[in-house]
């Protein structure tokens, strides 16, 4: 029904198209069989993916009683949302029982300071290849790259050995070293081709100027990316908020962070399963980086377009 | 007398070196030197520690003997190659279609591109909810009135991947149509009008024009497909379990289960170096392509 109201206002455009052909007006036709067809498809594919979000809302709105009794694609005849506070205060893990919110700050503390040290690492890093590119500097970067594609589960065991040695095994500082490691190959590859594009005379001026390579960096280079810097950001928060590996290998259960205590919380054998609560604590955890990807719109296209494919 | 007036080189453009430390020590210690430690023990019969008794080949004769093993082989294989297909004709054709100059792009786009932003666990789950069999598509289906409809893909272990295919594609289809979309948009409009004006009807200039001009675009979207799919563990781990029974496996669960569950390093070592090795096998071909076959499309 969308379909016909779209493809009357759309009328104009394939007439247009038509214009520039030499081979004269086509018939005008308000519903064309190929726009049936294009939007027809577009429409249920989109139907498709929105359908596991309609899913997990519906659902974590009902009763238990009322799920027993429906199916999972009807729309809550009662509105609850005892599963929401079930799932963020009183959800039990298998370890404790207070909720998902113990792994909601968690994860805010993971993130935030990986964020911000992988941010501030990577971009000094992509400068300094961009413009201040020294003997053997290249290579670093290959293996930089070329370790990106390296499976994580290679690399496990060894970090554990390092992280042990220096004392941050099983806490929150370790883990931010990780995700810190883990996100500098995209991350400087990212600042290294943005600062690469930049007129070349603009640093030169400032090098005739006296500015050195920390003065170039925080008075030209920064202001001028705050784009770039913030496709960093979104990409850093999405990927450091739904890591799940890492997090069940360098933390410890009281650390935990939120998708590996969502996991936990759904995937635990006793107990009844509640699956209005699941699901509540599923959306709540997929929330953030909904949320950061509704807002950022296209800069997150950006970023991953950027991450890609030149990746 | 030259050394002296000399800054040693070391300390020409130091400021850069000091800001480049920790690439460096990335670079060496994590990804050089995690790797070759990781393959260098791998030889050895570690159990609860990492320890210096070198055995040959052992580790990877067990691993091969391991059924586990081979289902979490052939899980990934199957996996792999219906991501492949299916992420790459059906984001391409997505993105054929959003390329029709088509009103509402960008809520298509938002709509087909959201579940990239969720992690796996969150999409493992939902799509456990929805296989449930129970209260999912099945009993719907069911309560409908035709009662032997089965589609119960998590609890049946001869189609349990295909289950988590399903999850999988709905996650990651919509980043493959972005990157079509990036490439034909850099397709010149020129082209279309040069084949419009010949005549050549649509499909056939995307399939013989577009789609070879786009090549470049295919191999990298190639690449971060496969990528991606060796490291498949959160969604298993979510939906499955590795279940039921070991039906699910995949390599990547079975690394961290021997390392950190059942005090198997050395097992542990050996698969995570056949998971490089399986990586190898594609990044070295693309490499060459890329980098090394410059002439080609220079």
């Amino acid at each position: 029904m969308a379909d016909t109201g779209t493809a009357a206002v759309f009328a104009a455009e394939p007439a247009m198209r038509a214009g520039a052909e030499p081979r004269g007006p086509r018939p005008r036709k308000v519903i064309s069989r190929r726009n049936i067809l294009i939007y027809g498809t577009l429409f249920v594919v989109a139907l498709y993916y929105l359908l596991p979000l309609y899913v997990m809302i519906v659902t974590s709105l009902k009763g238990m009683p009322e799920i027993r009794l429906g199916n999972i694609f009807s729309p809550p005849i009662e509105i609850t949302f005892e599963p929401w506070v079930k799932a963020w205060s009183q959800a039990c893990t298998g370890l404790n029982c207070d909720g998902l919110s113990r792994g909601f700050w968690n994860s805010v503390r993971i993130t935030v300071p990986s964020v911000i040290l992988s941010i501030a690492i990577a971009s000094v890093n992509g400068y300094a290849l961009a413009n201040w590119k020294f003997k053997g500097a290249d290579i670093f970067f290959t293996i930089l790259i070329f370790g990106a594609f390296i499976p994580y589960q290679v690399m496990l065991y060894p970090i554990v050995i390092l992280l042990r040695e220096i004392g941050f095994y099983g806490t929150l500082t370790g883990l931010v070293m990780v995700h810190t490691v883990f996100g500098m190959p995209i991350l400087t590859l990212l600042f290294r081709n943005y600062f690469s594009s930049l007129p070349e005379e603009l640093f030169k001026a400032a090098r005739v100027d006296g500015a050195g390579f920390w003065g170039i960096y925080f008075r030209i280079m920064l202001p001028m990316s705050l784009p770039i810097f913030v496709v960093a950001v979104i990409i850093q928060i999405t990927g450091i908020w739904n890591d799940f590996l890492f997090g069940v290998v360098y933390t410890r259960p009281d650390v935990y962070p939120m998708t590996v205590q969502l996991n936990n919380i759904v995937n635990s054998v006793q107990g009844v399963k509640e699956y209005n609560v699941n699901m509540a604590a599923t959306l709540i955890t997929g929330l953030v980086p909904l949320v950061v990807y509704f807002i950022s719109g296209k800069l997150f296209v950006r970023g991953i377009a950027a991450g890609a494919v030149k990746g | 007398m030259q050394e002296i007036r000399r800054p040693p080189r070391l300390f020409k453009n130091l400021n850069a070196k000091v800001a480049a430390i920790p690439m460096i020590l990335t670079a060496l210690v994590v990804f050089v030197g995690g790797t070759v430690w990781t393959v260098v023990y791998s030889f050895t019969n570690s159990r609860l520690l990492p320890r210096e008794n070198f055995v040959g080949l052992q580790q990877y004769e067990r691993l091969w003997a391991t059924p586990r093993w081979h289902v979490a082989v052939e899980n990934i294989f199957i996996y792999g190659a219906c991501t492949l297909v299916f992420s790459l004709v059906v984001g391409f054709l997505l993105a054929a279609l959003m390329d029709q100059k088509i009103r509402f792009e960008n809520t298509f786009r938002t709509i087909f591109l959201y579940p990239f932003a969720l992690s796996f666990i969150v999409t493992g789950l939902v799509w456990q909810w929805i296989l449930n069999p129970q209260f999912g598509i099945e009993g719907i289906v069911r309560s409908w009135g035709w009662e032997s409809f089965s589609f119960d893909p998590l609890y049946n272990a001869n189609i349990v991947i295909y289950g988590i295919l399903i999850a999988g594609l709905w996650q990651g289809t919509g980043l493959v149509m972005c990157l079509m979309l990036a490439g034909l948009r850099g397709i010149d409009e020129d082209i279309w009008k040069a084949a419009r004006v010949d005549g050549i009807p649509t499909w056939k200039t995307y399939l013989f024009v577009v789609i070879p001009m786009m090549r470049p675009v295919f191999v990298t979207t190639l690449v971060i497909i496969a990528a991606g799919i060796v490291k498949v563990y959160d969604l298993v781990v979510a939906q499955t379990g590795g279940g039921p029974g070991i039906a699910s496996e995949v390599p990547a669960k079975y690394v961290y289960d021997a390392m950190f569950l059942s005090q198997n390093l050395g097992q542990g070592f050996a698969a995570s170096t056949m998971m490089l090795l399986s990586v190898l096998v594609v990044l070295i071909p693309w490499a060459y392509l890329e980098f090394g076959g410059r002439r080609k499309h220079g």
